[in-house]
């Protein structure tokens, strides 16, 4: 069965509060199983045992000790909403499912009602079933359309969820006559896995004839098992120590072993006896790889004190590798959270949480095969939460109360990944990283771009950190400058190249006709150009009290870490470097980095450079020179030429690039007439109608070109003799 | 054949000596110092006469050369009523005539008055970046000041002059850049700019690999002649004093400065970190005479082949320290990016394509690049043409600019053939020129034409160069 164990039980802290004698003596009326993973769908009525007077109690003892602290001081927050639900009394009876995330409220073994509240309001149902005894677990499949029921140690029943509620049950009872079910769990639509402490036993379900398929069966001694359902991955406890663990992968309708492994232990007791417990080993997935996480006590006594979590990363061929090693500096009781691929691990005693991130390289040490991390800050309470309760009516009509919730209470369940349950209270919370205060906390500008690069939500968090190391008084030193740029653009690198990568497989994909590929999930942010200039840059060139140089220093350097990581670079931060630049009369120095192509060439800089020439005539020069570079601009070179008059120059122009066949006549003879030049409107003249000559075999004008006001102007000044004849 | 030669060089301001009697005082500076003061004078004389009898028919352009059969006078007014006169020699020999009677004959053609206008020229700023301009010394000072400094300055500075070598480059006296990859470049602007930001002193930074530039936060015209000054003098000794060191039996590989870990040392600047006692010659140099007028102090600082100059405020004298601050910062950094780009550098230098002879030029940023000329020494420049095909390299130069401003603008192109059998093709395209030499000895003009043609497509594809 799985229930709270004696061993949890026993193990029960004893809290003391030295400024509160009430609150001490409540609360160790609480029996409460503080761990790091409370069992999914576990009775939570088993864990605790409380009377409403009871939590007023416990709030106004907590109030004293949050208002102390501002709001910027807390980097874990509790979700704001939590998902409220009948609290456990002697009638109702709560569960958990991990899988759906759904909190059941069971009112009488069902028979007044089941009110199950899930993220939404598609996983939010109400229904009622017979009381067929009490319940132990009770799950949806994952489709929400069969709802299983555990209520003995040897069956468990199934009820069809359609349109309606289908009231008849049908069962399945574990193989064998001396095995007990500890659990069970759905490991895909229509499929579940029973365990036993006889192994696994895995099933289809067929709704529509009420019957279960038996599909595998495990033979394996369990002492507990812990599920994690991102990866649909079972790890069992075997073994009289329970320290070696078995994980099963379900996967598209069959059951994969992977290779077990044995998880060390501190200490072994004489005799053995059960040592590993399932409280202290959770499964998470944390940069896409799956960990098993094994919160280690070191036995008593001095040099010994401090505990830590060990990590283990599944393998596919090859048993779990110990990979990483959080130290946490601090004994007692622990319960492990992940948020946004951090470790978190709230410490009851201190009430504080500490935050590890694997990824970071700054604060770890490695022997070669484990790496030690030590936390990224140091620990801090939770953000107090106030929650709104509706309290004794009045005249007015309820009275409505901000209490404040006691944190790290021992009525707190944890499941995985992020889930607080105080089921005393009703309230279902997630645990959430509060990025801001973070960037004061974290002093050095280039470790916190590296945190907060790995997280979600890291975008708008970032770009203040950018704007605020730019900012006078704030400003951070140009070599820091260049390692954030570095740091931002690595990722903004590799981002692209996935995003290329997708690209081609997509086009592959159609080419073959088959479906389209899964894109790339990013869990990081990607900081581009655009947010950048938006956000950062053309704000900071902007300020006025920033020196030039310092502008051009940090838009260079960005320019230089962009190049760096071979990412083209978007036109509009070189207007920034030219109209920086320009503003500051460096024209030479613009120059030099025209000469070099650091800034590339686009038809919109050419325009830019054209526009220059009135302040530093070799722009006309750079403008041209980069027009014809880019080899799609000879309209646009021809335009220039012709607005300076340079008829002749445009002539050899369009011979040099063989495009003298197709450019308007109109446009020539036009520039060569307002250059009120007659000898140089013949020459241009006489060009087009040598053309006329070669293309249709007569030197006179196609009524299409519109050259008849020239054309009368030339007879006008030339006389009709003038005109080329054609000699039959 | 006796070659050209500095026959005198002086500087005047007809304002100093008004009175009779007094003419002397107008006289700032006289070259060569044992002449007669009545010689002197009397040169001094000629030249404001000539200036005055010219100014009637030319009041827009003031006279610029005076050809006489035995010498060549050039005349430059660098500030009001300044004026810089330079007499040259012409190359002569004798011959003997059909009469058997020997006579000497002058060969005015081998001297350009573009080619010895811009040395004048020259010359005069590089006293500019020194000293400062005339006018502001005798603000500051006096004229015995401005006469003390134009002394102290000059009789150094015409012994370097080499007239007989000098030529188009001159007229050009433009500068050669690094081909670099835009990264590399960028590496160093970033580099520039952290010195910069780390070191407040530092005004202005330029860098350069072996003698091309690689960037310059002064403006041109001053980078143009620090350039000149660079790469024509300090260098050039600097390699000298170290080829003297190399005596020692260090051997030829660089090797870093002892105690340290990278190559950087500064050539002005203290020689030696350990000696705090010793400072070095750092000069002063003024630039943005036109406007600010400032006044800076030159360090520059070589590790491997990469040197950057760091011109630095000169209100305070560099100390000890600094010179150590920036030489523990600049050196690795310097170090690492000088065998960056030689690595660079070399790869290039190795691809490279077929040579042909050309000069090119671009007016605008004045990028130089010469395959005539080779550098033999430190001091002295070969080409590999003869002088009379470099006369004509000249001459086509000076023809393009020789009817005043609005022939400048237009483009043009002059295709010679020599005596020798050899074509000379010139070309100019809005700001740039381009001179080719061709030794196909039974080639047409058409041909020539088209050779000339293909050399522009396959060299200046990448720049708005017309044929």
């Amino acid at each position: 069965m799985y229930l709270v164990r004696p061993d949890v039980l026993a193990d029960l802290p004893v809290m003391s509060s030295p400024s509160s004698g009430a609150r001490s003596t409540s609360l160790r009326t609480f029996h409460t199983a503080w761990c790091t993973s409370s069992r999914d769908s576990s009775c939570l009525r088993d864990k605790l045992q409380f009377t409403t007077n009871m939590l007023v109690k416990v709030e106004s003892s907590w109030s004293w000790e949050t208002s102390k602290m501002a709001d910027d001081s807390f980097y874990l927050e509790l979700s704001r909403s939590p998902i409220r639900f009948d609290p456990v009394s002697n009638v109702n009876n709560v569960f958990f499912d991990e899988n759906n995330r759904q909190v059941f409220a069971v009112r009488s073994g069902g028979a007044t009602g089941v009110v199950v509240k899930g993220p939404d309001a598609k996983t939010s149902i109400n229904f009622r079933m017979e009381d067929k005894g009490s319940v132990i677990s009770i799950k949806f499949s994952y489709d929400l359309k069969i709802l299983a029921i555990q209520r003995c140690y040897k069956t468990v029943e199934f009820m069809n969820f359609g349109q309606a509620v289908d009231p008849v049950e049908y069962s399945q009872s574990c193989k064998g006559k001396t095995t007990k079910i500890i659990g069970f769990n759905w490991v895909a639509i229509n499929e579940v896995v029973f365990i036993t402490d006889h192994g696994l036993e895995y099933y289809q379900v067929i709704p529509e004839k009420k019957t279960l398929k038996s599909m595998k069966t495990y033979n394996v001694s369990v002492n507990w098992f812990v599920y994690l359902p991102e990866s649909a991955l079972l790890l069992l406890s075997s073994s009289t120590l329970g320290n070696v663990l078995h994980p099963y992968l379900f996967r598209a309708g069959q059951v994969f072993k992977l290779p077990k492994f044995e998880v060390d232990l501190p200490v072994v007791p004489k005799p053995p006896k059960l040592c590993l417990l399932e409280r202290d080993v959770t499964m998470a997935q944390i940069y896409g790889q799956v960990y098993i996480i094994v919160l280690r006590h070191q036995p008593r006594g001095p040099g010994h004190a401090s505990a830590e979590v060990v990590l283990y990363q599944l393998q596919k061929e090859s048993p779990a590798k110990k990979t990483n090693v959080l130290r946490l500096d601090m004994s007692g009781r622990f319960a492990v959270n992940i948020v946004d691929n951090l470790i978190v691990v709230h410490h009851q005693a201190s009430k504080t949480s500490m935050i590890f991130d694997i990824k970071l390289q700054s604060e770890t040490e490695s022997d070669g095969y484990v790496t030690y991390h030590h936390p990224v800050l140091s620990p801090l309470p939770i953000k107090p939460f106030k929650l709104r309760v509706t309290g004794v009516p009045t005249v007015a009509g309820p009275e409505v109360k901000e209490i404040n919730c006691e944190l790290y209470s021992p009525n707190w369940i944890v499941f995985q990944p992020s889930i607080i349950i105080d089921a005393k209270l009703g309230c279902l919370w997630t645990v959430c990283l509060k990025l801001e205060p973070l960037v004061t906390m974290i002093p050095d500008k280039c470790r916190l771009m590296d945190f907060l690069l790995l997280r979600r939500d890291c975008k708008m968090v970032i770009l203040s950190v950018c704007k605020q190391m730019l900012t006078p008084g704030r400003q951070c030193n140009l070599p820091t400058i260049a390692s954030i740029f570095d740091k931002l653009n690595r990722v903004y690198r590799s981002y692209l190249e996935e995003e290329t990568a997708y690209a081609q497989a997509v086009e592959i994909a159609q080419a073959r006709g088959t479906g389209t590929p899964k894109r790339p999930q990013r869990s990081q942010a990607v900081i581009d150009q655009s947010d950048m200039y938006t956000h950062v840059l053309s704000i900071f060139v902007d300020n006025k009290e920033i020196k030039y140089k310092f502008m051009v220093a940090v838009l260079v350097e960005y320019i230089r870490s962009l190049s760096q990581f071979q990412i083209p670079v978007q036109h509009y931060l070189y207007e920034l470097v030219i109209n920086t630049l320009v503003q500051n009369n460096c024209f030479y120095q613009l120059h030099q980095f025209l000469q070099y192509h650091v800034l590339s060439d686009s038809k919109p800089i050419a325009c830019l450079m054209l526009s220059l020439e009135s302040v530093y005539p070799p722009a006309h020069q750079l403008a041209l020179d980069m027009l014809k570079r880019l080899s799609t601009a000879n309209e646009e070179i021809i335009e220039v030429l012709l607005s300076k008059h340079q008829l002749l120059t445009a002539l050899r122009f369009i011979r040099s690039v063989g495009i003298v066949d197709t450019v308007s006549a109109r446009k020539f003879l036009e520039a060569a007439h307002a250059t009120e030049d007659n000898m140089l409107f013949y020459t241009v003249f006489k060009f087009f109608e040598q053309r006329n000559l070669r293309l249709r075999g007569n030197p006179r004008f196609a009524p299409g070109e519109h050259c008849e006001q020239y054309i009368s102007h030339f007879l006008m000044t030339f006389g009709e003799d003038a005109l080329t004849t054609v000699v039959q | 054949m006796p070659s050209t030669k500095l026959e005198n060089f002086f500087i005047y301001n007809s304002n100093f000596g008004p009175r009779e009697g007094e003419e002397h005082k107008k006289i700032l500076f006289y070259h060569p110092p044992d002449v007669l003061l009545d010689n002197k004078i009397k040169q001094m004389g000629l030249c404001e006469a000539i200036v005055t009898f010219t100014h009637t028919f030319s009041p827009d352009h003031a006279c610029e050369a005076l050809h006489t059969q035995k010498t060549r006078q050039l005349f430059y007014q660098p500030e009001k009523d300044f004026w810089m006169i330079m007499t040259v020699t012409i190359p002569c020999n004798e011959k003997t005539g059909k009469d058997g009677q020997a006579y000497i004959e002058y060969h005015d053609e081998d001297v350009q008055d573009s080619v010895f206008d811009a040395v004048l020229k020259t010359s005069y700023k590089m006293f500019r970046l020194f000293m400062g301009t005339f006018s502001r010394i005798l603000e500051r000072f006096n004229v015995e000041v401005l006469k003390q400094r134009l002394e102290h300055f000059f009789l150094r500075y015409l012994g370097t002059l080499r007239l007989a070598t000098s030529d188009i480059l001159d007229v050009f006296n433009g500068i050669h850049f690094l081909p670099l990859d835009k990264n590399m470049y960028l590496r160093i602007q970033c580099f520039i700019n952290l010195t910069e930001a780390t070191f407040g002193q530092v005004k202005y930074t330029a860098f350069l690999y072996n003698d091309q530039l690689v960037w310059s936060g002064l403006e041109q015209d001053d980078m143009r002649i620090l350039y000149k000054y660079l790469t024509t003098s300090l260098f050039p000794s600097a390699l000298e004093s170290e080829l003297g060191g190399k005596e020692s039996p260090k051997g030829a590989a660089p090797t870093p400065v002892t105690g340290s870990a990278h190559y950087g040392r500064y050539i002005t600047g203290p020689p030696d970190m350990k000696d705090p006692t010793n400072l070095g010659k750092v000069p002063r140099i003024y630039v943005n005479t036109e406007t600010s007028y400032e006044e800076l102090y030159l360090i520059v600082y070589r590790a491997l082949s990469a040197t950057i100059c760091l011109m630095v405020d000169a209100s305070v004298a560099p100390s000890f320290d600094l010179y150590q601050k920036l030489d523990s910062f600049i050196g690795p950094q310097l170090s690492s990016l000088g065998s960056d780009i030689s690595e660079q550098y070399a790869k290039k230098a190795s691809s490279s394509d077929p040579v042909f002879k050309y000069i090119y030029f671009n007016h605008m940023n004045l990028a130089t690049k010469s395959t005539v000329h080779t550098k033999k020494s430190a001091t002295t420049t070969i080409t590999n043409i003869p002088p009379d095909i470099m006369r004509i390299l000249g001459d086509i130069n000076a023809d393009f600019y020789r009817h005043g401003a609005s022939r400048a603008e237009e483009d043009g192109e002059t295709i010679m053939k020599t005596m020798s059998d050899c074509w000379v093709v010139g070309k100019k395209s809005d700001q740039r020129e381009f001179y080719v030499v061709l030794n196909q000895k039974n080639a047409n003009l058409i041909e020539i034409n088209e050779e000339v043609k293909k050399l522009c497509a396959t060299n200046f594809n990448n720049i708005f160069f017309l044929d």
